[in-house]
């Protein structure tokens, strides 16, 4: 039995609980608090230690070699780290709904852990498949909009999502079969990791594998040109669900890049077809969908459209493949994710007392909701990159970790992507900052008000913006988990 | 005792019953019910404790009976759904009742011992003779079963469309059986795999046989293009016959399957490529016209009836891939792990069906809405039926479609595989269309839905071996190696 066993199965068990009728609130409350006091207590032993850790597996077939095998290395334990914060804020901030509403956080949360912590690469895919089922239902049955226009919605987030599912198993099914060429059929990563470190496959096909993962994966995270999904469905799910999918589920595709695609194919991303594709993909997050988002007229639109965008940077690091970049990609992924829920719980509320999100509507809010304003400028200066928050360390750490050597000719593709993503950074800023004015600066709009949250509600953004501030001013705590090269 | 009693025993019982009901007619439904259930278990209970060798068989059986792990698996598995079907037809009385002559349901309690009988007995056959009287035993007793709702129009079209459908496919395998006897001078699968092992054989008659033969069984399965029967039948059957049809009858087809083909695909056999590359084909349309249409579909009986052409599909091309070099799965063995999965989420998914059914609901998609607020257990069990036949990863229906894509790509069946892929995808649609509906809460100010403890009971067992063989499967791990002896012994 492992820790990460454990944490694994708090959520589920208590959305079952809540399903056979114990107290929603109570047991979610108790489960997440719990979790996140057992997360830290593994990052705490994992300090400075690097490698797998917490290892557990029971065999459940001999071959194909098939385990529910458990463990934890530095990413593993950041993600787990945000996952568990992101939710235990995403379930308090909920008030007056249904069961349903905690089940689903419950389970949305717990396939994202169950995905973080496994080692196996049938259950990595299938609790991630299990956290999606939820945001669907979750996004068709109470989402923020006509009972038609949701389920439409909610169908084209299932279709994109389940075929980019569809060909991440093709992809991830043809990755085990080139690695086990011998008599033995696994999906373990740690057996397939040493596999390809004593025979690599040939740099052609490695890039070919490469780039069908990325497709797989890319599509689950929103990449150019398959990001048409993500949009309009964080726009319209219900709150929790947009915090618990956009600020981790969503990180579920980069982890598996950085995983399990990068150190079993280390050659696929640095072949020329590749690299050019994924650069001309990730740029279209940033500056297609930057542009995109500054002529966004409401908040809803604005921040899912944001967060589409935030991606394309956290790709570059990815892209770039060198060590220093892809800490900060796991830095950043950590950093967008509390940012983001921060924001989508934030606007929760705002929905609810107001009733819109129109910039032309809003206006001087700040009057009567000064911590609430704190709050929003907290996610807001997060999101632009300002130094003293997190995402400032990743976004700095993947654009350094893109110069780290200079050829003789000039500038290379990957650099040159990074100075034109760098407008992305003044894109960012403009809409936010002008959201931010519009909403909370000038003078009250007539007929609408909003006042403070009470201070027990407030509590789950307290939290996540203390965490912005906290790991921005010392990124170090999070480096340290990463000692191992990635 | 040995099975062959066992089996034999059975249908004893299943006649006396008939007989029973026929002199004492004011015997009460329940009792025969629960004698059939009793005895089916008690059969159960023996089979597990029998000795499980071909060598304790009755001497003068041996020639046509064999006891190989394959018709072990399919016989505990025959008698399981026997078992369920009786207890479901005993649910459904009230309901079942209205649509008989004379209100009363005796057939339905002795024929499905008899179909049970019939099915463990192919699981055994040696020979295109035993398969053919085992095959008629179940088949005959069927076309009662499916026209046993009398007063219901549906369920006579139903009988008169499975009758002529099935008595024209007899004809064809009986028509196949001649041409390979013809072929190969031999009934037994033994002679028949050592026949095409032999170059002197003629080609063009075994294959023209085997074709034939296939045609036949791929009535019986639902194998497209002979799976348009499937619907209506399914649609207008009462809901216990249309479960045992859809996992009994089928399981029976493909046992009957894998002993014909272990024949056919011989190492060195003289038809094999064509064989294969048929299966290939004929799997890979008959996913695709499963799968598609059930997009399209409204009432959910109708759906799980094209959904199961599709998983005959599915296990039709598992079929195509014979032993991998890489992993010890047969192919028999995925089709015995498949079926052994399908069982508890069909049966699952039939019995909410029933259910619904009881509490006077209709079976339309639209009937789904709310079921969430009516009884969240029932809409929580459904739930998990329905996203296992879609083939969602920790459940049993995520394990069985994923040894059938691995082989297809450890073979290289690209193009099969692409098929494959395309209807799961589609699965997944129509699948969770259902669900949906079962979560949606506009408009739905209907009453409660009720039903009782055993039905609790057995639904959980369901949905707990979903579960179970979702992420532990081991125990079936022997079935999933499992060789049928014909192979072994012919391989040599």
């Amino acid at each position: 039995m492992s820790v990460l066993e454990i944490i694994i199965a708090l959520p589920l068990l208590a959305a079952l609980a809540i399903w056979l009728g114990a107290p929603a609130r109570a047991a979610s409350l108790g489960a997440t608090s719990i979790n996140l006091i057992l997360v830290l207590y593994t990052a705490v032993q994992y300090w400075g230690k690097t490698g797998l850790a917490f290892t557990y597996s029971r065999p459940i077939l001999e071959n194909p070699s098939l385990s529910f095998a458990v463990g934890a290395d530095g990413i593993s334990i950041i993600l787990a780290l945000l996952t568990t914060l992101v939710m235990l804020a995403a379930i308090w901030q909920i008030h007056d709904r249904p069961a349903i509403f905690y089940v689903s956080s419950l389970l949305i949360g717990g396939g994202a852990l169950g995905a973080f912590l496994t080692t196996d690469i049938f259950f990595i895919y299938a609790f991630h498949e299990l956290a999606l089922i939820p945001t669907f239902l979750m996004i068709a049955l109470h989402g923020r909009a006509e009972p038609a226009y949701r389920k439409a919605v909610a169908w084209k987030a299932t279709i994109y999502l389940g075929v980019g599912s569809l060909v991440l198993l093709a992809g991830l099914v043809w990755l085990v079969l080139e690695f086990s060429g011998g008599s033995k059929l696994t999906f373990d990563l740690e057996a397939l990791r040493s596999q390809a470190k004593l025979n690599p496959l040939p740099d052609s096909k490695q890039a070919q594998i490469f780039f069908v993962l990325l497709l797989g994966f890319g599509s689950l995270v929103s990449l150019f040109p398959f990001h048409s999904w993500a949009a309009p469905a964080y726009a319209t799910a219900p709150t929790p669900v947009a915090m618990l999918h956009s600020g981790v589920l969503k990180k579920f595709g980069l982890y598996g890049l950085i995983r399990i695609a990068l150190p079993l194919l280390p050659h696929g991303v640095h072949v020329e077809w590749v690299q050019n594709a994924l650069l001309l993909m990730l740029l279209g997050n940033i500056l297609v969908m930057g542009l995109v988002t500054i002529h966004a007229k409401r908040l809803d639109d604005t921040l899912a459209n944001s967060s589409v965008m935030h991606m394309g940077y956290i790709f570059l690091g990815i892209a770039a493949g060198t060590d220093i970049a892809l800490k900060g990609a796991v830095i950043l992924m950590f950093a967008h994710g509390i940012s983001i829920a921060l924001l989508f719980g934030l606007l929760g509320r705002m929905r609810n007392q107001l009733g819109t999100l129109e910039y032309n509507k809003l206006g001087g809010l700040a009057n009567h909701a000064p911590a609430f304003t704190v709050l929003f400028a907290f996610g807001t200066f997060a999101s632009i990159g300002l130094p003293g928050l997190t995402n400032f360390a990743g976004e700095v750490l993947i654009f350094l970790g893109n110069f780290t050597e200079f050829k003789a000719g000039g500038l290379t593709h990957l650099q040159w992507t990074v100075i034109l993503a760098l407008w992305g950074v003044v894109m960012s800023a403009v809409y936010m900052l002008r959201a931010y004015r519009s909403i909370f600066h000038g003078s009250p709009a007539t007929g609408l008000f909003m006042i403070d949250p009470a201070l027990s509600q407030r509590v789950p953004f307290i939290m996540l913006a203390a965490t912005l501030l906290v790991t921005g001013c010392c990124p170090w705590l999070l480096l340290n988990l990463m000692k191992s090269a990635l | 005792m040995s099975v062959f009693t066992i089996e034999a025993g059975l249908a004893l019982l299943g006649l006396a019953l008939l007989l029973l009901e026929a002199l004492k007619p004011e015997i009460s439904r329940r009792t025969l019910g629960l004698t059939a259930i009793a005895g089916t278990t008690l059969a159960l209970v023996l089979f597990i404790f029998a000795p499980h060798d071909s060598a304790s068989q009755p001497a003068f059986i041996q020639p046509w009976h064999q006891l190989d792990s394959l018709a072990i698996f399919y016989k505990g598995f025959a008698l399981v759904i026997t078992i369920l079907v009786l207890w479901l037809t005993l649910e459904c009385a009230p309901y079942l009742t209205r649509f008989t002559v004379d209100g009363k349901l005796a057939e339905m309690f002795s024929l499905p011992l008899i179909v049970c009988a019939g099915m463990m007995w192919m699981a055994s056959a040696r020979d295109l003779v035993t398969v053919f009287v085992a095959l008629e035993l179940v088949t005959v007793s069927f076309y009662v079963l499916v026209a046993f709702a009398r007063k219901s129009a549906f369920s006579l079209e139903a009988g008169v469309k499975y009758l002529i459908l099935g008595a024209l496919s007899t004809g064809v395998l009986v028509y196949g059986i001649a041409w390979i006897y013809g072929a190969t001078g031999t009934m037994s699968f033994d002679g028949i795999a050592k026949a095409l092992a032999n170059p002197a054989t003629s080609k063009t008659t075994a294959l023209f046989g085997a074709a034939v033969l296939l045609c036949g069984l791929g009535f019986k399965v639902a194998a497209a293009p002979f799976h348009m029967w499937v619907p209506d039948v399914y649609q207008g059957a009462p809901t216990p016959v249309t479960a045992f049809l859809s996992v009994g009858s089928k399981a029976a087809g493909f046992v009957v399957l894998t002993r014909a083909l272990d024949a056919f695909l011989v190492e060195g056999s003289i038809i094999g490529s064509e064989i294969q590359a048929l299966l290939l084909v004929v799997g890979s349309l008959t996913a695709l016209l499963g799968s598609l249409p059930a997009m399209f579909q409204t009432s959910v009986k109708r759906l799980l009836a094209y959904s199961s052409i599709s998983h005959a599909g599915y296990l039709l091309l598992a079929l195509a891939c014979r032993e991998s070099a890489r992993f010890d799965l047969s192919s028999g063995g995925i089709v015995a792990f498949y079926l052994a999965t399908y069982l508890p989420m069909t049966v699952l998914g039939f019995l909410g069906l029933g259910l619904m059914r009881a509490n006077g609901l209709g079976e339309d998609i639209k009937d789904f809405t709310g079921l969430a607020k009516r009884n969240p257990l029932l809409a929580l069990l459904m739930t998990l039926s329905f996203a296992s036949l879609a083939g969602l990863p920790l459940t049993a229906g995520f394990l069985g479609k994923l040894f059938v894509f691995l082989g297809l790509a450890d073979h290289g069946y690209w193009g099969a595989l692409s098929c494959a892929v395309i209807a799961a995808a589609a699965g997944f649609y129509y699948y969770f269309k259902t669900i949906l509906a079962m979560y949606t809460t506009e408009g739905t100010d209907v009453p409660a839905l009720t039903f009782s403890v055993p039905a609790k009971a057995v639904a959980g067992a369901l949905a707990l071996a979903i579960l179970i063989l979702g992420v532990y499967p081991k125990p079936l791990q022997s079935v999933l190696t499992g060789k049928s002896q014909a192979h072994k012994v012919d391989s040599k």
